[in-house]
C-alpha cells in the first residue's frame, strides 16, 4: 500500500491541474458546480465552496499504511487477515457504509456471502423517515423543483444552514427561476428557534417568520397547523411561546401558496420518536395538497447514506437493516440497528467503512473490527485490520444519490491520493473467503 | 465454440417459420448457418421440443428511483417472497416489485431475454442505469421521459424552431443512454405541478398554454423526422377515468398517419355506459387500431392479486392513492423534468371495476387482428407482476380454460364483458410475434427476436406442454449469447446483458443554449447530467449496442 502523499513522492500526477463541474461528496446536497484545483500542496475549491467543501477537499491526510492489530503490513496482507476474520466470523456487522454505488454494491455482496447485516452509520436518522414512508408514505419534491417552484417554504425544526452551507443560495434564494408565475420573493418560515436563520437573505428572500418553541415541537406545531387548517377550534394555546394567532397566520399563508414546501432534515430531529414530528410535516403536504400545491423535501442524507439506502434497497428490497444470516434477505428496523446491536452485544465482528469524513469513527465495542477507513479517520483504538481507502470523488471516481433520492451524480477522481477504492479493496476480501 | 440444436419446431415468425422442424447453429454468440463438415462442439437433442427466440417485454418498470421507491414503501409483501442466495445467485426478495437481481433471473428463468424499462426521467437516467446494471442475465434498455419537461414545453410554447425541437429530444436520448421516446399523461405532470387536476386532449396547460395534442403530435413528428425506429410511446391523458377512450381515440385519430405506440391501452380503453359508468372501451378501440397500420398497442393486462402501481403519472397517481391497498402512496414533483407516483394496489376477481379492467384487457388482446401490432404486457407492476405472462399465455390460447377464469369474477362485469363470445384462440406462431419478434421489430433491435442468421444467441426452448402456463413458466432451455443460462426454469450460468441505446444525429450546438438554461436553473451541471458509456460499461460491468436508426429527415 503506498503511502497518502506517494504521488507526490515517485513524481506522479504532481503537475497542478484544475477540475470543473465537480461533485462535492461532503453532504448529502452532492453540490457540482465547484472547481477545485490541484497543486502540490493538496486540494483548492476555487469556486463554490462552503465550510464542508473546504474541510472535505482541503483536509490533509496523514500518512497511513494498512495495519493488522496496529502494525503496518501489505495491502495483500490486510486483505487476507480481514478475510480470515469474515470467514470465521458467525455474524459480522457491516456498519458505517460511507462510501459510493460501487462500494454498496461491494458491501451488499459481501454480506450476503458471509451472513452478516447491512447497517448506516446515519440510519437512526434515515429511520425517521423511512418509518413514516412506509405507513403512509409521502408527497415530496426534489431540489431544482423547489429552486423555481416554491414561493413558501417552511422550514420545521431543522437547523438546514448547518447541515447544507449551500442550501439557501443555491435553493432559496437564487438568482433566477424559471417561472415569471413563481413570487420573485419567496416567504421563509422557520419552525423552532436557535436555527440558524443568517443565510436566509438575498434578493429573492421575502418575509422571514420564526415560530419560536423548541425545535422538537415542531411537530406538535404542525399538528396544531393542521387542525386550524381543517376546521378545528383549539382552546387557546401556547406551545412554548407560539401562539394561536402565530399559528393562524401561518395558515393563511399556507392556504394562499401555490407551491409550498416543507423542509426537515432528519438528523436535525434527534429526539424520541422523531418519526411522528416527521409524520405532522408530511400530513400537513397531504392536507394541503387537496386545494394547492404542496411537497415535502427531506434533507440530511451526509456520508453516503443515502446511496446505502438506495443500493440496499434495490438488491435487497428493504433500506437497510437486513440481515442475511438465513441466506435470505431478513428485515427488521429494530433488531438489526448496528447501533443497539453493538450496545447489547450481538455480533462477533464489526466491519466499519468510512471513506467520506474522517469524523465517521467506528462506536465503541469489544468484538473485532476491520475499519476501511480514509486516512485521519478518528480511531480510539487500534482495530484488528485498518485498510486505508481512498474518498470517492477526490482520490477515485464514483457515484452517489442526492438527498432527494432521485438524481445521482458522477464524482471524479481528482487525484488526491493514491489509495484504492472500498469497492476494490471488499471484492478483494470477498475473493479471499 | 459450435453449438447445435438440434430437430425442434422452431417458431421464428420473423423469418416466416411456423413449426417446421430445423437445426440450428450458433457461434461465437450468433446463429450460424449449418457447417458442413464442421466438428460440432455441443448438441443439444431438441426432438418434440418447441423453440423460440428469446422473449423480449418492450414495457417493463424494472429499474430506476420509483421502482426503488416503491421497494422501500412495501416490506410487507417482500416478506411474502424472500429469496436465498446460492453458490450461483444472489440473494433479494420477489412478489410485486422484486429486487433488481431477482428481476433478472426470474425474467431468464421465464424465458426472457431482454426488457425494456419505459419511464426512464431523463433527472433520474443515472440511477435507472445502475439498476439495470444490477439485473443480470437479461438484455435492457430505456426510454427517455419527455413532455413534461420544462425545457421542451418551453421550446413549443415559445414556437421554437422545429430542427431545434428535435436536437433536444435527440439531445436528450444521448444524454439519458435511451433506446426510445416515452410521453406520459402530455404537460400533465407539469400542469399538475400549477395544481391543474385534469388535462384533456385539447386542454391548456395553465402556464404554457400548450395542449397535450400539440405535445404528443410534436414528439411523435420529431422522432419520426430523427429516424428514431421505435414510435413515441405515449402514456395517454386521463389514465384510468371512466370516459377516457375518447381522448385515447382522439389521440389516435390526433396523429394524421404519424406512428404511434398506445401504451397499456387497457388502462386508456374505459367508457362510461350501464349503471355503474364504467364500461369497456375494448371494441372500440381495436375497431380504430385495426384500420390504423401507423398504430401499435401494448395491453397492461390486470391480473388479479397484490402489486404495485408505478407511473411517471403524479397527477393521476396522486388522484388514485385513495384507492391504495395498503393504504399508502408516494407521490413526487421532479426537478421540473417530471414526476413520480407509486399507489400499491390490490386487483380484486369479485370487484366489479378490477374484474372489468381484467375483460377489457383480454377482449383487447382478442380483438387485435394484426399481432404484429400488439405486444403482450401487465405494464408491470401496475397491471400486474411480469410472472403472470404464463398465465395470461394461455388465457389467450385456452378457451375453455379462459371461460372457467370469467366464471370466477363479479358477475356484473361477466355479464358487461363480450368475452364469453370471442371465440379467438391465439396460435404460438401469435405469441411469438407478441412476445418476441413483434416487440423486436418495433424497438429496432436488429440482431434480437428471431432465429436467422446473424442473430444473437438468445433461443428459448420449452417443452410442447399442452397446459400453455406450464410450458411458458419452465422453459427447458434459455440460451443468452449462445450460452445455456437456464435449465429447467433455473438459472445455471449468470451472465450480463447489453444495454440497447439509439443515438439519432443532432446538431450539437443545442448544447450552447442548454449548458446555459443548467446553469441558470438547474441544480446539476450539463455536463453531470449526461450518463457517459463508461459508467454502463466500466461502472456497471455492462456493454452498450447501438441500435441503427433511419437517416434523420428534414
Amino acid at each position: 500500500m503506498p503511502s497518502s502523499n506517494a504521488r507526490k513522492a515517485t513524481g506522479e500526477r504532481t503537475e497542478s491541474e484544475q477540475f470543473e463541474n465537480v461533485a462535492c461528496p461532503f453532504c448529502g446536497m452532492i453540490c457540482d458546480d465547484l472547481t477545485v484545483e490541484r497543486t502540490d500542496k493538496g486540494l483548492k475549491v476555487l469556486k463554490n465552496a462552503c465550510g464542508k467543501s473546504i474541510a472535505g477537499f482541503e483536509r490533509k491526510l496523514p500518512p497511513s499504511r494498512p495495519q493488522v492489530g496496529g502494525k503496518d503490513v501489505e495491502l495483500a496482507k490486510a486483505i487476507k487477515e480481514a478475510a480470515k476474520l469474515i470467514g470465521k466470523a458467525e455474524l459480522p456487522l457491516y456498519g458505517g457504509l460511507a462510501t459510493d454505488v460501487e462500494g454498496m454494491r461491494a458491501v451488499m455482496a459481501l454480506a450476503e456471502r458471509s451472513g452478516g447485516i447491512v447497517d448506516h452509520a446515519l440510519s437512526e436518522a434515515q429511520y425517521r423517515n423511512f418509518k413514516i414512508l412506509q405507513t403512509t408514505g409521502w408527497t415530496t419534491s426534489t431540489l431544482t423543483e423547489t429552486r423555481n417552484r416554491a414561493d413558501l417554504i417552511i422550514i420545521a425544526g431543522s437547523d438546514v444552514h448547518k447541515l447544507h452551507p449551500r442550501f439557501f443560495e443555491k435553493i432559496v434564494s437564487p438568482s433566477d427561476s424559471m417561472f415569471d408565475v413563481t413570487a420573485p420573493k419567496r416567504t421563509v418560515v422557520f419552525i423552532g428557534k436557535g436555527l440558524d436563520k443568517s443565510a436566509a437573505k438575498g434578493s429573492r428572500i421575502g418575509e422571514v417568520i420564526t415560530l419560536a418553541c423548541k425545535p422538537e415541537q415542531a411537530g406538535e406545531v404542525v399538528g396544531a397547523l393542521r387542525a386550524r387548517l381543517s376546521g378545528f377550534r383549539l382552546k387557546p394555546l401556547e406551545i412554548d411561546g407560539v401562539a394561536l394567532a402565530d399559528i393562524d397566520a401561518l395558515a393563511e399563508l399556507c392556504k394562499q401558496a401555490k407551491y409550498g414546501v416543507v423542509v426537515w432534515a432528519p438528523p436535525s430531529l434527534d429526539f424520541s420518536h422523531a418519526e411522528l414530528a416527521v409524520e405532522q410535516f408530511t400530513g400537513l403536504v397531504k392536507d394541503l395538497n387537496q386545494t394547492t400545491r404542496f411537497a415535502g423535501l427531506a434533507l440530511g442524507g451526509a456520508e453516503g447514506s443515502i446511496t446505502a439506502g438506495a443500493v440496499s434497497t434495490w438488491q435487497s428490497g428493504y433500506p437497510l437493516r437486513v440481515s442475511y444470516a438465513s441466506g435470505a434477505p431478513d428485515y427488521d428496523p429494530y433488531r438489526y440497528a448496528i447501533g443497539r446491536m453493538l450496545r447489547e452485544g450481538e455480533g462477533d465482528l464489526l466491519v466499519w467503512i468510512a471513506s467520506i469524513s474522517p469524523d465517521l469513527s467506528p462506536p465503541a465495542t469489544q468484538i473485532p473490527t476491520i475499519v476501511l477507513g480514509t486516512p485521519g479517520l478518528v480511531l480510539a483504538k487500534a482495530p484488528a485490520v485498518l485498510i486505508p481507502v481512498g474518498t470517492p470523488g477526490v482520490d477515485h471516481a464514483g457515484r452517489l444519490v442526492r438527498v432527494d433520492n432521485v438524481v445521482s451524480l458522477p464524482l471524479k477522481d481528482l487525484g488526491r491520493a493514491e489509495l484504492p477504492p472500498a469497492a476494490d479493496v471488499l471484492a478483494a476480501i470477498e475473493a479471499a473467503l | 465454440m459450435l453449438i447445435k440444436l438440434s430437430g425442434g419446431k422452431v417458431y421464428d415468425p420473423a423469418n416466416k417459420v411456423s413449426g417446421e422442424v430445423r437445426d440450428i447453429y450458433v457461434e461465437g454468440g450468433k446463429i450460424v448457418a449449418a457447417k458442413p463438415g464442421a466438428r460440432v462442439d455441443e448438441t443439444y437433442d431438441l426432438k418434440g421440443r418447441i423453440v423460440m427466440a428469446g422473449a423480449i417485454d418492450p414495457h417493463t418498470h424494472i429499474g430506476g428511483g420509483k421502482m426503488t421507491i416503491a421497494r422501500m414503501l412495501l416490506p410487507e409483501d417482500h416478506l411474502k417472497d424472500e429469496v436465498q442466495r446460492t453458490d450461483l445467485t444472489r440473494a433479494g426478495t420477489g412478489h410485486a416489485v422484486p429486487s433488481t437481481m431477482i428481476t433478472g433471473y426470474r425474467y431468464a428463468e421465464m424465458g426472457y431475454t431482454a426488457c425494456f424499462e419505459p419511464a426512464m426521467l431523463p433527472a433520474n437516467a443515472r440511477q435507472a442505469h445502475m439498476e439495470m446494471g444490477d439485473t443480470p442475465m437479461v438484455d435492457k434498455g430505456a426510454f427517455a421521459m419527455l413532455g413534461s419537461d420544462d425545457f421542451f414545453l418551453r421550446q413549443l410554447a415559445a414556437k421554437e424552431d422545429f430542427e431545434a425541437i428535435k436536437d433536444y429530444v435527440a439531445w436528450t436520448m444521448h444524454a439519458s443512454q435511451a433506446i426510445a421516446v416515452k410521453v406520459v399523461n402530455p404537460g400533465g405532470i407539469s400542469a399538475f405541478k400549477f395544481n391543474q387536476r385534469k388535462l384533456d386532449l385539447d386542454e391548456e396547460h395553465v402556464y404554457y398554454h400548450v395542449t397535450p395534442r400539440q405535445i404528443v403530435v410534436t414528439l411523435a413528428r420529431a422522432l419520426e423526422e430523427l429516424g428514431v425506429i421505435h414510435p413515441l410511446h405515449v402514456h395517454g391523458c386521463n389514465l384510468g377515468i371512466p370516459g377516457n377512450i375518447e381522448s385515447t381515440l382522439a389521440t389516435i385519430r390526433a396523429m394524421d398517419g404519424l406512428r404511434l405506440h398506445m401504451t397499456h391501452t387497457q388502462f386508456l380503453s374505459y367508457g362510461i355506459e350501464g349503471d355503474r359508468k364504467f364500461s369497456s372501451g375494448a371494441a372500440r378501440l381495436a375497431e380504430l387500431v385495426n384500420k390504423s397500420p401507423n398504430i401499435s398497442i401494448d395491453v397492461g393486462q390486470v391480473m388479479f392479486g397484490q402489486t404495485c402501481t408505478a407511473s411517471g403519472d403524479s397527477m393521476r397517481q396522486y388522484a388514485i392513492a385513495k384507492n391504495a391497498h395498503p393504504k399508502k402512496s408516494v407521490v413526487m414533483d421532479i426537478e421540473c423534468d417530471a414526476g413520480c407516483g407509486v399507489v400499491p394496489m390490490r386487483y380484486r376477481d369479485k370487484s366489479f371495476v378490477n374484474a372489468l379492467q381484467w375483460a377489457i384487457g383480454l377482449e383487447t388482446f382478442l380483438l387485435m387482428e394484426d399481432p404484429w401490432r400488439i405486444f403482450l404486457t401487465t405494464d408491470h407492476p401496475n397491471g400486474a407482476p411480469f410472472y403472470t405472462y404464463p398465465h395470461l399465455i394461455r388465457l389467450l390460447m385456452d378457451k375453455s380454460f379462459r371461460n372457467d377464469m370469467l366464471q370466477k369474477i363479479n358477475p356484473d362485469a361477466q355479464a358487461q364483458s363480450t368475452l364469453k363470445s370471442l371465440a379467438r384462440e391465439y396460435t404460438l406462431d401469435e405469441i411469438a410475434i407478441l412476445t418476441r419478434a413483434g416487440p423486436a421489430r418495433s424497438l429496432g433491435l436488429k440482431d434480437r427476436g428471431h432465429l436467422g442468421l446473424g442473430a444473437s444467441g438468445d433461443i428459448t426452448v420449452y417443452r410442447d406442454d399442452p397446459d400453455r402456463e406450464a410450458m411458458f413458466a419452465t422453459p427447458e432451455l434459455v440460451f443468452k449469447n449462445g450460452e445455456l443460462i437456464v435449465r429447467n426454469g433455473k438459472v445455471v450460468k449468470v451472465v450480463q446483458g447489453a444495454t440497447h441505446v439509439a443515438r439519432p444525429d443532432y446538431d450539437r450546438a443545442i448544447e450552447k443554449p442548454l449548458h446555459d438554461y443548467f446553469d441558470r436553473y438547474h441544480t446539476v451541471r450539463m455536463e453531470n447530467f449526461r450518463v457517459a458509456d463508461a459508467e454502463i460499461v466500466k461502472g456497471d460491468k455492462g456493454s452498450i449496442v447501438v441500435q441503427p436508426t433511419r437517416p434523420r429527415a428534414a
